[in-house]
């Protein structure tokens, strides 16, 4: 039973992984001010992308950053559209989602065919992977996992510690007195949601490169949209959108996980229920974490969604 | 009189103690010129006020002196160097911080990283206690009282301005620009601002600062530059002027703000308030048991500086925010829990503080901004009609005087003044018993400021109870029979306007204690 | 002011931007024109780089879609759907209620009407009447498929994009379920078909009478989309109601201070747009595979959001944008890739989106240089 539980877990902290880096690679995007819907498109873009590369190089890791660069790129285009040309920030991240399905799989097609690339390697610490029950869910991993650990304390110290953090949470709080401090708003905002695309396309790269290791269309199945769930959930936070890209990834292994239980393996019925939980554990988190919002009045960064511009009409 | 209108060409170097010359600044914004060839040279150690109606091109002027605009044309010498600014940090580098009407600040940022915010010279580390000290340092040191460690959100406004001016210090400005600088604070507030003004320019900064109050600019200003129509009228020291010379150079002929008041028959209670406690979006109590009665044939007035409860009252009110107790009548009918329908169609009607935000739809044409409170009673059935509404538009247009392209043109396309009309034309022309008006004239200019206050006390005359609440203490005395203050929740008065003692009023808006009694 | 240009650092290009004070027929038409060959040349480029034709694929799309009747017939068909979910999408658009769930709510629909046609119409039921009952099942369906986010919008301030996203995914487990389950057909991922009265009628169907429709199979759902498109045609324009719904997504705050009861409005609102897009299921499945299958929708759902800001919400563009792009499945079925069909449609969205500043503004760029002395912003 521990063993079992120790499994899911781990699985969990490797699928959570791709959520980690698409969540805080959001966080990003909208303390800079910058509501980005295009997630999911990017993810797809970064895990064909990433499988592509590799398969064509043989080098996991140069394809994940391919992934990563094919992720910056379709931020890179929502903050030129949305922030230069002022686009509706929904629409036009809406727009990227189906950009980023469309163009990964008419130029992913070809690699639905090719069945397996050379992963990413996998890291077992030394002593730490020898602890019970905490080694191998915490130290026995896929490389990129490892990364992701890493990012964790990194985002933290840079939004919370160092100048060019305060200037991000300045900018997506109140753009005018940043500007007016001397921060170029535009150009770190454009900044900010292109890194954010690069994390998510190393998401999407994590998944086709370590958790599914395969290229199918469509493979991320909702979970950029449960990254920018989690981003409001975790209140823009980069420790708590850890916890809870985790916990969603152990979430969305449940259904493969239960099936090794007789009672699920002579209801294979159950399956279409136990695949709905990530997507209904999402909105249970957006009702209580929005819940939580109302009461509370700073949440969300107050000026998150809406376009910058310095010179109006003035008297 | 001395009218000092042309400055020394720029050819001559700008002798030491000249700050900063500004020459033939234009600038204009698709179809308006907000700068005409403006010229102005302000001398360093000085207290420099422009002084101007609302739209006379100031705020413009100042901005593109702090880097925020770029002017169309024209020069700016910063203590002799030709500067050309394209961004608000390339104005701090030369010296000149400017001190916002709204501030800008980050509200979920302390005081000490909003002071920091944007200092290249620090490195990429921050340690939290190192810039408070810092910070705290700098406070102690210019005399301005605030914890470094505090939230913006939890500052007072005054507070939130002495951030904002030791940031400007901290950033090594010589040159402050104060925007409207007394425009949000109470009396006490007012003086200790000036107080800090003083001595800054005693330790030698240059202060310039934007006004349209004449005796505040009498009392703290050394020089005063008048500006009309985006052009400068004339540069004078406040020694040699008067305030009515002032005025005449502001707005072109001698206004005097004097209303009859018409004796009306006070009526029935229209409106009545009882216990009334209602709590903001912070759950926080906003306003403490307030009790009050407004009459048919009588305006009301509330003063006090915003924020301490007006806003909720008048929503509360209107149904717009729930009443946590007590309750409100209208016309002897609970409307203590009604919806806001419910409310309209017992004749209140509501001029909300914020004309874009919550007085009209900015997309939508004039018709039908104008059709937002009587487009479910003008027709019966389900549908509406079109050329019903646009009849009536255009007769409200004109009766009020809206200036206006077309009945069809998008209400955001209106200036401040003609989107107020707007709103009073559609507020008083429904069949109303009950007016609240918040801070009706707010930002107008002073043709639109009469042509609103004539529009309620013609109002009053036909027997409406207006419950009038403003910050500006002259309106409410200009206008009301009764006044009344709110301070932190609590409203203190009313007491009849006739004979009120206006010192005392305003001691109370800055919350003394001293609950005052009738004279 | 040479200098300065050569002194600044790196920044980005200075855009001048002037409101259009008159919107021009002749100039809109225009540009909307060259976005769209803009985004049909992007499209192109893919098309090359994955290995095609441009030319050869887009001509092979447009005879399949619009070359002969009964291309035009199939576009017909498959811009059914569209229309319906679109007319419930762009309801809740106007309201900036952002219901991205319609292919959850579609789906909904679908299975609803498959439970009446299966198990509550009878081969003696009057085929008006089974019609009318899974007309209705499908409406309920998508109908408390939008009513959730609503709710959760309206009561608790949930994120309507996330929440209702998140149900599209529940919506095709749900009917999974279904479909491989209880009332699979022997397992595979479909119904058995539904008794003959419960299908709507085919203009094939005439063509005994009518020779000239042989083959056509436009079916009786593209009435109803007609319908429910003259309906909210009247309402959106002139009713009360649709006032309420324009002066909410230009203002909420201004809409609370008309009387207007915000929350209420939120929940019908999304309540009638999942009704909407549940019927289009059910026109799918009643009226061209007559059976629930697992993979009932292509997508409409998601095609409908691009078909519905196209349109920019309005019921009449609806219908025009709806035949396009029908004829954009049609012509992907064609080649048979679905992909090609996801992929131009985020072009063209993607394309028009960041163009809609040029159908605002008039744009001059400042470049660096003696002209970028005085006009610039």
């Amino acid at each position: 039973m521990i063993n079992l539980l120790a499994a899911i877990l781990s699985a969990g902290m490797r699928s959570g992984t791709s959520l980690l880096f698409a969540t805080v690679g959001e966080i990003h995007a909208e303390r800079a001010g910058v509501l980005n819907l295009g997630v999911e498109g990017m993810m797809l873009m970064g895990a064909m992308t990433g499988y592509g590369v590799t398969h064509l190089t043989g080098s996991p890791w140069l394809g994940l950053i391919g992934g990563m660069l094919a992720g910056g790129s379709l931020a890179l285009l929502h903050g030129f559209a949305s922030l230069v040309l002022r686009a509706d920030q929904v629409v036009s991240g809406l727009a990227l989602t189906f950009l980023g399905s469309g163009l990964s799989a008419v130029l992913g097609a070809p690699l639905v065919e090719i069945r397996q690339v050379p992963r990413l390697p996998t890291w077992t610490i030394p002593v730490l992977s020898d602890i019970p029950f905490l080694g191998p869910v915490l130290f026995d991993h896929s490389a990129v996992v490892f990364l992701g650990y890493l990012l964790i304390p990194l985002t933290w110290y840079f939004i919370y510690r160092t100048r060019p953090g305060l200037e991000l949470r300045a900018i997506g709080e109140n753009p005018a007195a940043a500007d007016a401090q001397g921060i170029r708003v535009m150009r770190l905002r454009i900044l900010h949601v292109t890194y954010g695309g690069l994390l998510a396309g190393i998401g999407g790269a994590t998944l086709s490169l370590a958790v599914t290791p395969t290229w199918i269309d469509n493979l991320t199945a909702g979970q950029g949209w449960i990254a920018v769930g989690l981003v409001i959930f975790a209140g823009w936070d980069p420790v708590r959108a850890a916890l809870g890209s985790y916990l969603f990834g152990a979430l969305r292994r449940l259904p493969l996980d239960l099936q090794n239980f007789s009672y699920f393996k002579s209801n294979p019925a159950l399956g279409h229920f136990t695949n709905m939980l990530p997507y209904l554990a999402t909105i249970l988190m957006l009702l209580f974490a929005s819940s939580a919002l109302l009461r509370r009045k700073f949440g969300a960064p107050a000026a998150l969604g809406t376009p910058y511009v310095r010179e109006g009409k003035g008297g | 009189m001395t009218l000092v209108v042309n400055i020394s060409p720029p050819s001559n170097p700008a002798p030491d103690d000249v700050m900063v010359q500004m020459q033939g600044i234009c600038k204009s914004f698709p179809g308006v010129v907000a700068n005409d060839n403006v010229d102005l040279e302000v001398a360093r150690g000085n207290v420099h006020a422009i002084l101007g109606e609302n739209g006379a091109g100031k705020s413009t002027l100042m901005h593109i002196l702090s880097g925020l605009y770029r002017p169309t044309a024209g020069d700016i010498w910063v203590e002799g160097v030709l500067r050309h600014f394209s961004a608000p940090l390339d104005a701090i580098e030369a010296g000149i911080g400017m001190v916002h009407q709204h501030f800008m600040l980050a509200e979920t940022l302390t005081v000490a990283e909003n002071v920091i915010l944007g200092d290249r010279s620090l490195g990429l580390r921050i340690t939290p206690t190192q810039i408070q000290e810092t910070v705290a340092a700098l406070a102690a040191e210019t005399g301005m009282d605030v914890d470094p460690d505090a939230y913006i959100w939890q500052l007072s406004v005054g507070e939130q301005q002495r951030v904002e001016i030791i940031k400007m210090l901290y950033r090594g400005a010589r040159l402050l620009i104060l925007d409207e600088p007394t425009a949000v604070l109470v009396p006490q507030e007012r003086t200790q601002l000036f107080r800090q003004v003083r001595r800054m320019a005693m330790a030698g900064h240059t202060i310039l600062f934007i006004s349209h109050k004449l005796d505040e600019v009498m009392t703290l200003a050394d020089m005063v530059t008048v500006m009309r129509a985006g052009k400068v009228v004339a540069t004078v020291p406040t020694q040699e002027t008067s305030q009515e010379e002032l005025v005449r150079m502001m707005v072109g002929r001698p206004v005097l703000f004097d209303f009859e008041k018409v004796p009306v028959d006070i009526g029935d209670t229209c409106l009545r308030l009882e216990k009334l406690q209602v709590r903001n979006e912070r759950g926080v109590v906003a306003v403490k048991g307030v009790s009050l009665e407004v009459r048919a044939g009588e305006i009301l007035g509330i003063a006090g500086v915003a924020g301490n409860g007006q806003g909720e009252l008048a929503e509360a009110i209107t149904g717009l925010r729930p009443a946590s107790q007590g309750k409100v009548e209208i016309e002897g009918l609970d409307t203590t829990h009604s919806t806001t329908r419910e409310i309209i169609d017992a004749g209140v009607a509501y001029v909300p503080p914020d004309r874009q935000r919550t007085g009209t739809a900015p997309n939508l044409t004039l018709i039908q901004n104008l059709a937002l409170k009587d487009y479910r009673t003008a027709q019966p059935g389900q549908f509406m009609s079109r050329s019903q509404q646009a009849q009536r538009a255009a007769d409200l247009i004109e009766k009020y005087d809206v200036i206006a392209a077309s009945p069809e043109m998008p209400a955001r396309l209106l200036s401040g003044g003609n989107l107020q009309k707007l709103i009073l034309a559609r507020e008083l022309s429904a069949p109303i018993r009950v007016l609240i008006a918040s801070s009706p004239t707010r930002g107008l200019d002073i043709g639109a400021i009469e042509s609103v206050q004539k529009t309620l006390l013609a109002q009053k005359a036909q027997g409406l109870a207006i419950l009038l609440i403003s910050e500006d203490l002259d309106e409410i005395l200009a206008l009301s029979d009764r006044v009344a203050v709110m301070y932190e929740g609590e409203l203190r008065g009313p007491l009849d306007a006739a004979g009120i003692d206006v010192e005392a009023v305003g001691l109370m808006m800055a919350g003394s204690s001293d609950n005052l009694q009738s004279t | 002011m040479a200098t300065q240009s050569a002194s600044r650092r790196w920044s980005l290009p200075q855009i001048a931007l002037e409101p259009r004070t008159q919107q021009s027929w002749s100039v809109n038409a225009g540009l909307t024109l060259g976005l769209l060959l803009l985004a049909l040349a992007l499209g192109g480029i893919v098309i090359l780089l994955a290995g095609g034709n441009p030319f050869v694929v887009y001509r092979n799309m447009l005879v399949a879609a619009f070359g002969t009747k009964w291309g035009i017939s199939d576009t017909l068909v498959k811009s059914t759907p569209l229309i319906l979910a679109t007319l419930g999408v762009s309801l809740a658009f106007r309201m900036r209620l952002w219901n991205i769930g319609a292919e959850g709510q579609l789906l909904l629909g679908a299975l609803c009407t498959t439970g009446v046609a299966l198990h509550v119409v009878t081969p003696e039921t009057p085929g008006v009447l089974a019609i009318l009952l899974m007309a209705l099942a499908g409406f309920a369906g998508g109908a408390a498929w939008g009513f959730v986010p609503g709710w959760f919008k309206a009561q608790f301030g949930v994120n309507e994009i996330i929440s209702s996203l998140m149900l599209n995914y529940v919506a095709q487990s749900l009917l999974n379920f279904f479909v491989f389950g209880p009332w699979s057909e022997r397992g595979f991922g479909q119904t058995p078909m539904f008794p003959r009265n419960s299908w709507m009628p085919r203009l094939t169907d005439f063509a005994d009478t009518f020779p000239i429709v042989r083959g056509m199979t436009v079916h009786g759902g593209l009435l109803l989309a007609l319908l429910a498109f003259a309906i909210l045609f009247v309402v959106v324009r002139s009713s009360k109601f649709g006032f309420e719904i324009t002066l909410a997504g230009d203002n909420p705050e201004a809409a609370r201070y008309a009387g207007i009861h915000l929350r209420r409005l939120t929940i019908y609102i999304m309540t009638l747009s999942g009704g909407l897009a549940g019927l289009a299921g059910m026109s799918e499945v009643a009226g061209v595979s007559h059976r629930l299958i697992n993979s009932v929708s292509p997508g409409y759902g998601f095609t409908a959001i691009i078909v519905a800001w196209l349109a920019r919400l309005d019921p009449l563009g609806a219908l025009w944008v709806a035949f396009l792009f029908g004829g954009l499945l049609v012509g992907a079925d064609e080649i048979s890739s679905a992909g090609i069909a996801q992929l131009m449609q985020g072009i063209i969205l993607f394309v028009m989106v960041s163009g809609g500043l040029l159908l605002r503004y008039r744009i001059r760029f400042h470049g660096t240089g003696a002209k970028a002395t005085g006009i610039e912003a």
